[in-house]
């Protein structure tokens, strides 16, 4: 996932409940309609039959824009919130722009875009901000923004970049310098030569549980358009996905913005360890389609991104089951599959779903070069497909995603080493596992209990404790003091769609051993202020 | 045994079951039968010659000289901090120093008519990427974009198919040279508005593709007043400024709206890319250059899904700051460009064949007209499959480019050797002399 230093998650200006006035005009006149006609019989029913129910509509149109013009809500959240809405709003909207005028007049452009450029400043835009003009370093510049905002991994970096001064010499430069080899163009869903290193990568990854196929493997720049494309071909603008919360944020990005396709969250709750359960997709499906949404997927996050959750074997079946049941999709994203460090064995869908399995058309996996293997700027992202179709589908829209042909020479021969990556995978556990030890304990002993969690960069911290009021507002007002007086990005919950307040992401591999007493020293001055408030 | 009930099959998106990608048009035809039996000078003299690829593959050597003298560019050197920078950089700003070293690039094919500010230009994964993103960004789904014809058959599949965007089409033809006429804007933008579909921009390729001719200043000048009135955008893909065969043939319409003191530029976006004129299609590098900051911003945002690899940027970063490296390919690179293009046309003048004066491209635009039974566009397409399968020259047919006229074919020249535009030449002598 782009988690761009201003990258912005605009989108998570929906943690807002959905506002259903502006659905739920059409949908209340219909129910009033249609009985009251069946009422209202006989001598010249027909008439009063119709005109009586247009009449109510009318003024329940005109009650519902009355209100809706005095509701409080900044002209921002609700152009990001309403998305069919907004263009209706912008067509009207853009007749001032049509007119003919000078050069202040600027030609339209279009509601996707306005979208985007009417949302600002959402907290993890604005975090980031502040990381960039005043980063923090332990020499130049102590009293610097520490960043615990960016789930980057730098801990193993380090054989990478001595892997490729040893070995890179050859790979673009001498080696398969020919024109074919990498200037001409490439097939768009990558070389096969990529496809069959990443395969062995990702089944290396996991543990060598589960063996991938390289022909049902679509590569694109990032798992970012991965994401995207397999929303486009799941399901229409309009219909949505289920994806248990608290989520990655970049998923509103990813899924609603050209795609189009809604997202409804599936509330995890930290008295199950924010563990996903049957019941609640089963609760938000329906709720979903009482709403007239028809849901076409789910996205699963696994390990979980922010709260470092597996899925067990189990969920996974029950998951595939609930699939069936409903006839959707299921879209896994494993991109920190590799970046497990507590005693849970990870477990991909792709054990799970057998070849021969009717299900198997269902099943869809995200995967990426970004975290495991610490390299987001290569932009090398999977979709992998047991679905035929979707393969297809995918390929041919790769065009507008694809990997840039040296980046592939430069990868293969590093991610066919299976020694250097045995030895990569290895290392990075151990070291991912003993940043999490100490930063959790570094919380603990501040009184701050995280979420257990198994993989992943962070740390899930419940700080409820800190805030003063049990709410959004209370979070957020942490948060600021977190950003501007203790000086450390963390990601607030409520970015992360949570609904239960005061829970924060820290991503710790941005850091080094020694800025953890740091970091613990600056909170706890933080929560010493907090606690004598309350 | 009980008959069990099939369950639906959990569907697919229209999207992705959509024939908008077009790769089951005849045009595709063709690739499949260059990629069932490809010509190769020794193994396979006898194959199909691809002709129907626009990729420019005369000056790689200096390239490829380049990267054998400057080995440290490909991996991004190997110091510490900036290794570790370049593998974790994935900020849709950009490289600064790619971004100054493209505009600068860009300022360069210009001959300086014409200056690109770094911060403006926003990378995309190719240029395909970054015409499809401005049309997400100009149009709703079910709004239109006047593109003059002939047109590349891309464009079907880049601009409407995930976007939901309508062409229309602007008719050119060949009485004066397929330039686009102010009379043929309006009738565009009238037939749109007679189908209730609203137009929100004009998008042309200068040079044109398939044509490979650069577009005039005085059409340029037209269609901006053209878009102004409107009130619409204009999006110019100069992705194959570098290949105009002398520098100064073509103009810009940066350099247009330099002259006009950037007035209206809010509603002008050029797409660019280091596909042709550099030929590095695989790099994927592509770049939105627009006038207007909503747009600017907003595109800048939408990159994420169709960022370029930072290795690729460092890498290109240097080499496209050696001035001297660029100076010396830009020059080298049109004049090879010209000489293939002198030497196709002199070919197909001696069997007889016409082509339109073309100044830019790595292809010519050849009019087989004169040979068609009837001129309609299945008498093209009879005459193309017999060049495809007897001939055995992959050609594009002017109906897969939407050219009203039929007979006119796109010949692709920069993709291979002399050698083997020789072989393709002789063919298609021998081939008309059969047909008389």
């Amino acid at each position: 996932m782009t988690q761009t230093p201003v990258s912005d998650y605009e989108d998570d200006k929906t943690r807002r409940p959905s506002s259903p006035s502006s659905r739920g005009g059409g949908t209340t006149a219909m129910r009033v309609i249609v009985p009251l006609q069946g009422v209202v019989q006989g001598r010249g029913g027909l008439i009063l039959g119709s005109i009586i129910p247009c009449a109510l509509f009318y003024f329940l149109q005109l009650y519902l824009k009355r209100n809706r013009s005095k509701s409080p809500s900044p002209p921002s959240s609700s152009s990001a919130e309403n998305l069919p809405e907004v263009s209706v709003l912008h067509r009207s909207a853009s007749r001032s722009f049509l007119s003919p005028r000078s050069s202040t007049g600027p030609a339209y452009v279009s509601s996707r875009a306005n979208l985007i450029v009417k949302s600002g400043d959402s907290p993890y835009y604005v975090g980031l901000k502040k990381v960039n003009e005043d980063p923090y370093d332990k020499f130049a510049n102590s009293d610097g923004v520490i960043q615990l905002g960016l789930a980057e991994n730098n801990l193993t970096l380090d054989l990478v970049r001595d892997w490729l001064s040893e070995n890179a010499r050859d790979s673009i430069v001498g080696g398969d310098l020919s024109i074919s080899g990498f200037a001409t163009y490439q097939p768009f869903d990558g070389l096969m030569e990529l496809k069959v290193a990443v395969a062995g990568f990702m089944s290396q990854v996991m543990n060598n549980s589960v063996s991938f196929n390289p022909s049902q493997m679509v590569l694109t720049a990032g798992a970012t358009p991965a994401i995207e494309t397999l929303s486009f071909c799941l399901a229409d603008p309009g219909n949505a996905f289920l994806v248990p919360s608290p989520y990655y944020p970049g998923f509103d990005r990813d899924v609603k913005w050209r795609a189009g396709v809604e997202l409804i969250p599936v509330p995890c709750r930290s008295a199950d360890n924010f563990g996903l359960s049957i019941t609640a997709l089963d609760r938000a499906f329906t709720q979903a389609k009482k709403r007239g949404l028809k849901v076409r997927g789910m996205i699963i996050s696994n390990p979980s991104n922010p709260v470092g959750n597996l899925l067990s074997k189990d969920m996974l079946y029950s998951l595939v089951d609930f699939a069936r049941e409903k006839n959707i999709h299921i879209i896994s994203d494993e991109i920190f599959a590799g970046s497990t460090h507590g005693n849970e064995e990870f477990v991909s869908m792709a054990e799970i779903i057998d070849t021969e399995d009717f299900d198997r058309n269902r099943v869809h996996i995200v995967y990426g070069l970004s975290k495991d293997l610490s390299l987001p700027g290569f932009r090398v992202g999977v979709i992998y497909s047991f679905n035929e179709n979707v393969v297809d589908a995918a390929r041919k829209l790769a065009r507008f995603s694809s990997i840039s042909a040296p980046t592939q020479r430069l990868l293969i021969p590093m991610l066919s080493d299976t020694r250097f990556i045995e030895r990569f995978i290895r290392t990075n556990r151990e070291r991912l596992r003993k940043m999490y030890t100490e930063f959790v304990t570094g919380l603990e002993q501040l009184g701050i209990k995280c979420a257990k969690s198994s993989g992943g960069f962070y740390c899930w911290a419940d700080m409820s404790g800190l805030i003063r009021s049990y709410s959004e507002k209370g979070e957020l007002e942490l948060w600021d003091k977190l950003l501007n007086i203790a000086k450390i990005n963390v990601t607030p919950g409520s970015a992360c769609h949570c609904i239960e307040p005061g829970w924060f992401r820290c991503c710790f591999t941005t850091l080094t051993e020694n800025d953890i007493p740091v970091v613990m020293e600056r909170i706890r001055k933080i929560s010493e202020t907090c606690k004598s408030h309350s | 045994m009980a008959v069990g009930i099939e369950k639906p099959p959990v569907g697919l998106s229209r999207v992705a079951i959509s024939q908008t990608h077009g790769e089951n048009s005849p045009y595709f035809a063709g690739w499949k039968a260059y990629d069932e039996n490809p010509y190769d000078e020794i193994k396979n003299p006898s194959g199909v010659i691809q002709m129907g690829l626009a990729e420019n593959q005369v000056s790689f050597d200096l390239i490829e000289e380049y990267l054998k003298q400057h080995p440290e560019t490909s991996t991004g050197g190997d110091h510490n901090s900036n290794f570790r920078e370049n593998a974790l950089f994935q900020d849709y700003h950009g490289l600064p120093s790619f971004r100054k070293a493209l505009a600068s690039f860009m300022g360069q094919i210009r001959v300086g008519r014409a200056k690109f500010d770094p911060d403006r230009v926003v990378l995309t994964a190719g240029a395909t990427a970054a015409n499809e993103l401005l049309t997400f960004i100009l149009a709703d789904p079910g709004d239109a974009l006047l593109i003059p014809t002939p047109y590349y058959p891309g464009f079907d599949r880049d601009l409407r198919w995930r976007t939901g965007v309508k062409i229309v089409p602007i008719h050119c033809n060949s009485s004066n040279n397929f330039q686009v006429t102010r009379q043929a804007l309006e009738e565009a933008y009238n037939s749109a508005k007679a189908m209730n579909v609203r137009v929100r921009g004009v998008l042309i390729t200068n040079p044109s593709n398939p044509l490979g001719a650069t577009v005039q200043r005085q059409v340029l000048e037209d269609i901006l007043d053209f878009v102004t009135k409107k009130n619409i955008h204009l999006v110019s893909d100069e992705i194959y400024s570098g290949s105009t065969f002398s520098s100064s043939e073509f103009v810009s319409v940066a350099e247009i709206l330099e002259a006009r003191n950037y007035r209206e530029a809010e509603r002008v976006h050029i797409v660019y890319s280091l596909s042709k004129d550099l030929g590095l299609p695989g790099f994927r590098v592509g770049t939105i250059y627009s006038y207007n900051d909503k747009v600017m911003t907003t595109a800048r945002r939408m990159s994420s899904f169709s960022l370029v690899s930072s290795q690729t940027q460092q890498l290109l970063a240097t080499m496209l700051s050696d001035k001297k490296f660029t100076e010396n390919y830009i020059r080298t690179n049109r004049e090879r460009l010209r000489k293939r293009y002198d030497m196709i046309i002199e070919g197909l003048k001696k069997a007889g064949i016409e082509c339109l004066k073309g100044n830019a491209g790595l292809f010519c635009w050849m009019n087989l007209g004169p040979f068609l039974d009837k001129p309609t566009r299945e008498s093209e397409l009879v005459l193309w499959s017999s060049i495809v399968h007897e001939v055995k020259l992959n050609i594009s047919p002017g109906c897969s480019c939407h050219c009203s006229e039929p007979g006119w074919f796109r010949v692709c020249f920069a993709n291979m050797s002399e050698q083997t535009l020789e072989v393709a030449l002789k063919r298609i002598h021998d081939f008309i002399k059969k047909q008389r």
